[in-house]
């Protein structure tokens, strides 16, 4: 029988995987936003078990608003990559020190 | 009996999936990779009933976030092998981090298993499921009553963020022609045009 246990070990699993993908990727800023994406889906995942377990529909509403902020996430953090590509040829973030003053 | 399968199936498939996405060498496979993470974390969601968010999920990430990531993957000319140069530095740290992670995760499931800390049942409210009302229905009615400020501040920082990413963006091309708006909103009928009684039978001089 599936409980909520399953549901929070795979989305506890999905959120490490997130930030094993930080961790591993430092230099690639595409890989480190798709793994933030697979932290918000873990959170997402999270909520809406909790939602159906408790029988309350407040964390599916809350789930949609954490993906509202996730796209919203994704395009302004692809936008400052693009700009950062154009003004450098690279996207390399261990060199990102222009805001050093 | 299905759905255990079912879940078992969804949930290794996302992990997997997931994994492929932190180690493939090559970026555009990373976003591939990531799309059959959202359908089955649809999947996992549909089993419990919440099919609204499932298909949010398929249309927003699949369609809108992973096509964005796989746009700007494929439009940047990157050097990736480049930029793997320190992962296997890495490596051992990471794994470190993730170990102890996950221990702390699955300390706090299994104290929860054991016996959850009390924090009082929520009280029946306008959010609590009720088996007649399809899902879809009733987060319609909840989020256009109780949360419907929630939902226009969700918009707001929808309009921001696309705001945002056109201004950063956006480069003025130079050589092109464009509207001069306050000229055109300055210039008066007797500048632009005139009266000729023009006699019949001669060409007009213009």
């Amino acid at each position: 029988m599936i409980g909520i246990e399953h549901y929070l070990v795979v989305s506890s699993i999905l959120f490490v995987m997130g930030v094993l993908g930080i961790f591993l990727n430092r230099k690639n800023v595409i890989i480190i936003l798709m793994a933030i994406e697979l932290i918000l889906l873990a959170v997402n995942i999270n909520l809406v078990a909790f939602s159906a377990f408790l029988g309350d529909l407040t964390g599916q509403i809350f789930a949609m608003f954490v993906l509202t902020v996730a796209a919203s996430e994704a395009a302004i953090g692809l936008a400052i990559l693009v700009i950062y590509f154009r003004g450098r040829g690279t996207i390399a973030v261990d060199d990102v020190n222009r805001m050093k003053g | 009996m299905i759905q255990v399968i079912s879940f078992y199936l969804f949930a290794s498939i996302l992990i997997a999936s997931a994994a492929m996405v932190i180690f493939a060498r090559n970026p555009v496979h990373s976003v591939l990779w990531l799309i059959v993470a959202f359908f089955n974390a649809a999947g996992l969601m549909v089993l419990i009933g919440a099919e609204f968010i499932a298909m949010l999920l398929v249309i927003v990430y699949v369609g809108a976030v992973a096509v964005l990531f796989l746009f700007v993957v494929m439009m940047l000319d990157i050097d990736f092998t480049e930029l793997r140069a320190g992962f296997v530095k890495n490596v051992p740290l990471g794994l470190l981090l993730a170990v102890i992670l996950v221990a702390e995760l699955i300390l706090g499931i299994g104290a929860y298993r054991a016996g959850a800390v009390k924090l009082g049942i929520p009280e029946a409210g306008p959010a609590t499921v009720s088996n007649s009302v399809p899902n879809i229905e009733a987060i319609g009615n909840l989020l256009y009553s109780k949360y419907i400020f929630l939902f226009e501040s969700a918009g707001l920082i929808l309009l921001v963020a696309m705001v945002g990413a056109i201004v950063l963006t956006h480069r003025r091309s130079h050589g092109t022609k464009g509207q001069n708006i306050n000229s055109q909103n300055m210039r008066r009928p007797q500048d632009a045009t005139r009266n000729v009684n023009q006699p019949v039978g001669q060409g007009v001089e213009l």
